[in-house]
């Protein structure tokens, strides 16, 4: 685990709100004692629907994305489920950040724990980047965490915002919490010993 | 920022430390774990060097992917017998209470650990599963994680958090005969959206939610998360003590008497600032269904599909998808919509008084033809407690299949599961795409009560029409 100052890569858009996390990996996929294999899973129902739809296929199945490292989606992304398969699966597709209106909370922590950036953005803003992105969808952009944006080949900038928690854990390669939570034995053991229900009320 | 809430006092008591990110450390004073996202952690613990800081703090038992049918090990899903064999042995080499198939305890996790006595007022409660905010029922502070945060809490008995705000969701009257929780629940997400409770806890308060019994404060604080609130909870009253009295992990004896001090002294007082707060009347809720693909898309079982010029222009995009993966026209009543399926159980509606309410419409009548219904007890103390007054009876002989306890087809991890584009009346808590186990097969939520009333008539139909006047 290192810091992580922002990637360079394509992107793939999934437009629309309210995307759960049982449509970004069905529960079926579940059934299982390691996240291995999760990547080509992603999506899968979604990506059947679209095959054959008139929209053309599912923006995970489109050759040009192919190889993405950052998704661009709306508002409310990864609700419902806690399950981590979600961002599990997404990052063994190759995502490593999402550009978005909003999360689910829930969502958001399990991708902060996987070293996965969820930055924001306004409305307006998410989908004019959306929009470049689906017009020109095999430009490599540069993302940055410090400061949050998003820069394209031509120039154009897209400022983003990434939560200051967050942002400095990421930065300093302190995003899995594990050890930090570790280092506070004593600290925790004096919580334990005044909590009533913990000690015969 | 709030202040002096039940969620603020619960908060404070449980910090360990602030984190290098402004995060805080949070005790964990009770993690549920299961057989679906607990696997990962403890292979990743076991890859850290990590054993389980707090065993005695753990509960475990198997729920999501356990067949209804027959239970006999081994199961016929070989990797539904891996999670659980995995499970089993991570118990065993870590000093886990399990409470495993045939313990008399099983069941899914939301509905065993309240009835075990295991979740009490105060608590800090984490469970690798959304719908762990059930617990707030209690006057806990209760939350889904992912399996990252499954393992950190294994390791150290805590979790790196960012506190909430407050919204006091304020029920003021008596819900009507016929409407339940599930309706409360429905119509406040349906009034303040999927996405309108992100960033909060939710308060449930009121003369209305004074009056709800534990179970039905359950099926409230469940649905929470559909709101979009991580966390949803009720003050501990004289309601919460008379359930827990004589529960088998309950505190008994003198430590009875400083526990009910404790936990009064932890609600909201009169002094409590809220960041939010929204009212609601009861008296003026239907019984409520879902029409599209988010808990959010409900209304009452007495209006029509609302057309898009009554949905709110950013809303619009969500409801034609809705519209087309449901079939349902907008403008058409509810009511009278044909059903396949009917299943009554899960997390949400799978306790006791569920099951009695959804017998009482059952009883003397018969599922319609052609309808699968089936009913899933929460757990297998639900199960004896019904057998032993006769539900099971009472639903056999109206046609509905009584299975043994687990998630079944809330979320289809196990055979139970919608096929192609059936439709399904359940008592559960998502109708995302897909989440009955088809990826075409579709959900309207309602309460118990009245998928009982859509298994007999084969159609949504209002339950207030079949309950005596």
């Amino acid at each position: 685990m290192g810091p992580i100052t922002g990637l360079h890569g394509r992107a793939v858009v999934v437009a629309g709100d309210d995307i759960d996390t049982d449509r970004i990996i069905p529960a079926r996929f579940l059934k299982c004692v390691t996240f291995d294999g999760l990547g080509e899973q992603v999506f899968a129902d979604d990506r059947v629907e679209l095959a054959t739809a008139p929209t053309g296929p599912h923006p995970f199945d489109r050759p040009e994305v192919q190889g993405a490292s950052l998704l661009v989606v709306n508002r409310n992304f990864g609700c419902g489920s806690s399950r981590e398969h979600a961002p599990q699966a997404l990052m063994r597709w190759g995502i490593r950040a999402v550009v978005g209106e909003s999360f689910a909370e829930i969502f958001y922590g399990n991708c902060l724990a996987l070293g996965i950036p969820c930055f924001t953005a306004a409305h307006d803003v998410v989908l004019s980047l959306q929009a470049a992105l689906v017009a020109a969808p095999d430009q490599a952009l540069r993302v940055s965490l410090d400061p949050p944006a998003l820069e394209a080949p031509d120039g154009r900038l897209w400022e983003l915002d990434l939560q200051a928690g967050p942002r400095q854990m990421l930065l300093t390669g302190q995003w899995d919490a594990t050890s930090q939570l570790l280092a506070h034995g004593a600290h925790l053991e004096r919580t334990a010993g005044a909590l009533p229900y913990l000690n015969g009320f | 920022m709030s202040a002096g809430t039940l969620y603020d006092k619960v908060w404070d008591l449980h910090q360990v430390a602030e984190l290098p990110g402004g995060s805080t450390q949070l005790f964990i004073g009770l993690h549920l774990i299961h057989e679906v996202t607990s696997p990962q952690a403890f292979a990743a613990l076991k890859d850290l060097g990590l054993g389980v800081r707090h065993p005695e703090r753990t509960v475990a038992t198997v729920d999501h992917i356990v067949p209804t049918t027959s239970q006999a090990r081994p199961f016929a899903d070989l990797l539904a017998e891996e999670m659980l064999g995995t499970l089993e042995a991570n118990c065993a080499e870590h000093g886990i209470t399990l409470h495993g198939l045939g313990s008399g305890r099983q069941g899914i996790v939301h509905v065993i650990a309240p009835e075990l006595g295991l979740t009490q007022p105060g608590m800090t409660v984490a469970c690798g599963d959304s719908h762990t905010s059930t617990h707030g029922a209690f006057g806990a502070i209760a939350f889904g994680i992912g399996t990252s945060q499954v393992r950190d809490v294994l390791a150290s008995q805590s979790l790196s958090m960012g506190k909430l705000k407050v919204r006091r969701i304020w029920v003021d009257g008596q819900l009507q005969p016929g409407v339940y929780a599930k309706d409360l629940v429905l119509h406040v997400i349906r009034t303040l959206g999927v996405k309108g409770g992100v960033g909060y806890a939710y308060e449930f308060a009121g003369p209305a939610i004074d009056a709800l019994s534990m179970e039905e404060r359950m099926t409230l604080c469940n649905m929470a998360i559909e709101g979009g609130a991580r966390c949803g909870y009720v003050n501990p009253d004289a309601v919460t003590f008379t359930y827990l009295q004589g529960r088998p992990y309950a505190p008994s004896g003198e430590a009875w008497q400083r526990a009910v001090a404790w936990w009064s002294s932890l609600a909201s007082g009169p002094e409590a600032v809220f960041d939010d707060e929204v009212r609601f009347d009861a008296a003026s809720i239907a019984p409520t269904v879902t029409w599209g693909i988010t808990p959010g898309q409900g209304i009452g079982v007495d209006e029509a599909v609302p057309t898009l010029d009554h949905i709110a222009p950013d809303e619009r995009p969500l409801a034609e998808e809705a519209y087309r993966y449901m079939d349902l026209q907008p403008g058409a009543p509810i009511a009278g919509t044909p059903v396949d399926v009917c299943f009554i159980g899960s997390c949400t509606n799978g306790r006791l008084s569920d099951l009695q309410a959804a017998a009482a419409v059952a009883k003397g009548r018969h599922v319609a033809p052609g309808i699968k219904a089936f009913v899933v007890p929460g757990s297998e103390q639900v199960a004896a407690a019904a057998e032993a007054e006769g539900l099971d009876r009472i639903f056999q002989e109206a046609g509905f299949e009584w299975r043994e306890p687990g998630c079944s087809m809330c979320l289809a991890m196990n055979p139970d599961r919608l096929e192609g584009r059936q439709i399904s009346a359940s008592s559960s808590n998502r109708n995302f795409k897909g989440r009955q186990g088809s990826a075409t097969g579709r959900t309207l939520l309602m309460s118990p009560a009245m998928v009982a009333a859509a298994a007999i008539a084969g159609q949504v139909r209002d339950v207030r029409e079949l309950l005596p006047a």
